[in-house]
């Protein structure tokens, strides 16, 4: 599903990643780990395709297409999907209109509203005045009317009260096909601070990004435990 | 009671009124059966629809002469403003009481050369949903057409309005001088909305004082989104009476080459009045003067000023004055102004949704024009929104 290959960006002149390798395949979900300001972010946003991230060196494959320098709408028609830890505010555009714009089937947005108790949200501006909570859910129903066949999830239980971790834990499962055991085709990345996420989604593989640098793979749940027992910079000397 | 700030072109105003011919010399219509399907298409893009299924009632005038005026409800009166002031003596109670017709050449025109204009009254207590229709057609090139309209919502009264100004679809320029004086009466409302579709050589001078009574509510809707030569206009509203309530919205486009001065004043003369003007601006290379200015004379008041613009090229220029005028210390008065750029990250956030640049700009310039109007019924909302609808399409 996504090859990444000695990948080096730069952000605002500054190296930010360092020969990043990553093979993420069909049906799998894998974890990032990392301190605050590591890099996490910044690979997700080079994926997706935002400006701002310079790729100097490697490249980005994704479905067999080298997509590094591919416009950031064409990756998400491609089969891309982010959802935003802090999404800017769009005054005046609904979140019904914006449920629309991005279903690829026509109706799928809003009906997932109504499934997941969204309605109040229909007619309310996008991210206008929304929790934490509410970001989140708003992001995931978004993509889940979008249906990318590699989800990028920055953080998605921050900011979310433990009531709400169930629901949002519950859309994931859903985006990544977690029902499925066999012939999944959805993949994912998700960006984790806390690791709750992983007592809701089953993850694949985990990584550790330290200063640029991909430094350990492997059992997401053992790595978990790795950093909360010995720290980031321990759990990275290991080798598993 | 003042009409205008910084006029910036008084030299322009004797050649502007030589330049353009008397509409009275150019008859138009003398009824709707006479316009044409490209004019009523262009009515119907400036909120005017003839078919009128949602409409109690319909005035239109083309150049000097009144197309149609009738009004199907009794409590609500409709007539020719020279037919006004025959039947009402003078209209000596409205006629230039709240505005001054020695202001400047153009209302000293109106004065001298009125061609007519709309008088409409709704009686004590009548309840009006939907909204009558009034139109100000210029209909041929060079003409200058003036026009003083008379609005009275009596007490307890309640009346919508939406008032749709353009000219034929072939022509371009013209002038348009237009006198209003309204008066919302204790306990009354009226909401008053006005769309301009002009052309690119058109000038626009409206000339608006308004003066709400104890209780009453004045909502006026501003919507022009098509290119014109200049527009000049600084509606004056006198909040009189204890718990008056204005709000002025305006949602204002310039293309290249037009030259839009708009604003609005607010005067808060008695207490616990509130008063709100929010304006919303693109410039596409014309430039938009955006005033506003919220006097504060009594205690209790509130009143908020909010103009947000957006620049969309590099030309173009969006001037923001808002200001704020205290003369009591108990009074609550603020204002927020911002002009700018789309910010990337939200076109980025819609691109990165599958939209592209385009789709993205165009989706945020909707939603940012899309000012919510409070005050609106239902049905005149969805009218309101089918009538930006229209204009937006030849954007």
């Amino acid at each position: 599903m996504l090859h990444i290959e000695d990948l080096w960006v730069d952000v605002q002149g500054k190296e930010v990643l360092k020969g990043i390798n990553i093979d993420i395949g069909k049906g799998e979900t894998h974890c990032l780990f990392g301190k605050n300001g590591s890099g996490k972010t910044t690979l997700l946003m080079t994926i997706m395709g935002f400006d701002g991230y310079n790729v100097k060196h490697g490249k980005i494959i994704f479905k067999g297409e080298d997509i590094t320098y591919m416009p950031l709408n064409e990756r998400a028609k491609l089969g891309l999907g982010l959802s935003f830890q802090r999404p800017p505010t769009l005054r005046g555009v609904k979140l019904r209109d914006m449920l629309n714009l991005c279903s690829t089937t026509r109706g799928a947005g809003v009906e997932l509203a109504l499934q997941y108790g969204f309605a109040n949200f229909l007619d309310r501006e996008v991210n206008h005045g929304f929790s934490g909570g509410e970001i989140k859910k708003s992001e995931l129903l978004q993509l889940m009317a979008q249906n990318p066949d590699l989800t990028l999830l920055d953080e998605p239980e921050s900011g979310v009260d433990i009531e709400n971790l169930n629901v949002i834990g519950d859309m994931i499962r859903k985006l990544l096909e977690k029902d499925k055991h066999r012939n999944r085709t959805k993949s994912g990345l998700i960006i984790t601070h806390t690791g709750f996420i992983l007592n809701y989604v089953t993850a694949d593989k985990g990584h550790v990004m330290l200063n640029g640098k991909l430094c350990c793979q492997g059992n997401p749940i053992d790595i978990f435990e790795g950093i909360q027992k010995h720290g980031y910079e321990e759990c990275a000397k290991c080798q598993f | 009671m003042p009409v205008l700030d910084n006029q910036p072109e008084k030299n322009m105003e004797e050649e502007l009124l030589k330049r353009f011919k008397n509409a009275s010399e150019v008859e138009g219509a003398k009824d709707v059966s006479e316009l044409d399907q490209e004019e009523i298409k262009r009515l119907k893009q400036t909120g005017i629809d003839l078919e009128a299924a949602k409409r109690i009632g319909t005035f239109i005038q083309t150049n000097c002469s009144v197309a149609s005026c009738h009004c199907e409800i009794k409590g609500v009166e409709m007539l020719p403003v020279t037919e006004a002031l025959k039947k009402y003596d003078g209209l000596k109670e409205y006629w230039w009481k709240i505005l001054d017709p020695d202001k400047d050449a153009f209302t000293k025109e109106a004065e001298k050369n009125l061609d007519n204009g709309y008088f409409i009254r709704a009686h004590p207590g009548e309840k009006v949903v939907y909204p009558l229709q009034t139109c100000l057609y210029i209909r041929n090139d060079n003409v200058a057409q003036k026009v003083h309209n008379i609005v009275v919502a009596e007490e307890g009264s309640e009346l919508h309005i939406i008032t749709g100004c353009t000219t034929h679809p072939h022509m371009t320029s013209g002038l348009h001088i237009g006198v209003s004086e309204f008066y919302v009466k204790k306990g009354a409302k009226l909401v008053y909305t006005m769309v301009h579709n002009w052309a690119e050589d058109v000038y626009v001078r409206p000339r608006t004082a308004i003066v709400v009574e104890e209780g009453g509510t004045f909502l006026s809707n501003y919507i022009s989104l098509k290119g014109v030569k200049s527009v000049q206009t600084f509606p004056t509203c006198t909040l009189k009476g204890k718990n008056a309530i204005a709000r002025f919205n305006s949602v204002i486009v310039a293309p290249e080459g037009s030259d839009i001065d708009t604003g609005s004043r607010i005067i808060l003369e008695a207490p616990e009045t509130r008063a709100e003007i929010i304006s919303r601006t693109i410039s596409y290379g014309g430039r938009v003067m955006a005033r506003g200015h919220l006097i504060g004379k009594a205690e209790n008041i509130k009143a908020h000023l909010e103009c947000q613009g957006l620049m969309l090229t590099e030309r173009g220029i969006i001037h923001a004055v808002p200001e704020l005028e205290a003369h009591v210390a108990d009074v609550d008065m603020s204002h927020e102004a911002a002009v700018g750029r789309i910010a990337k990250e939200e076109i980025e956030y819609l691109m990165a949704r599958g939209l592209d640049e385009e789709e993205a700009t165009s989706t945020i310039v909707r939603g940012f024009l899309n000012v919510k109007i409070d005050g609106l019924p239902k049905e005149l909302d969805h009218e309101l929104q089918k009538a930006v609808e229209e204009c937006r399409k030849g954007m």
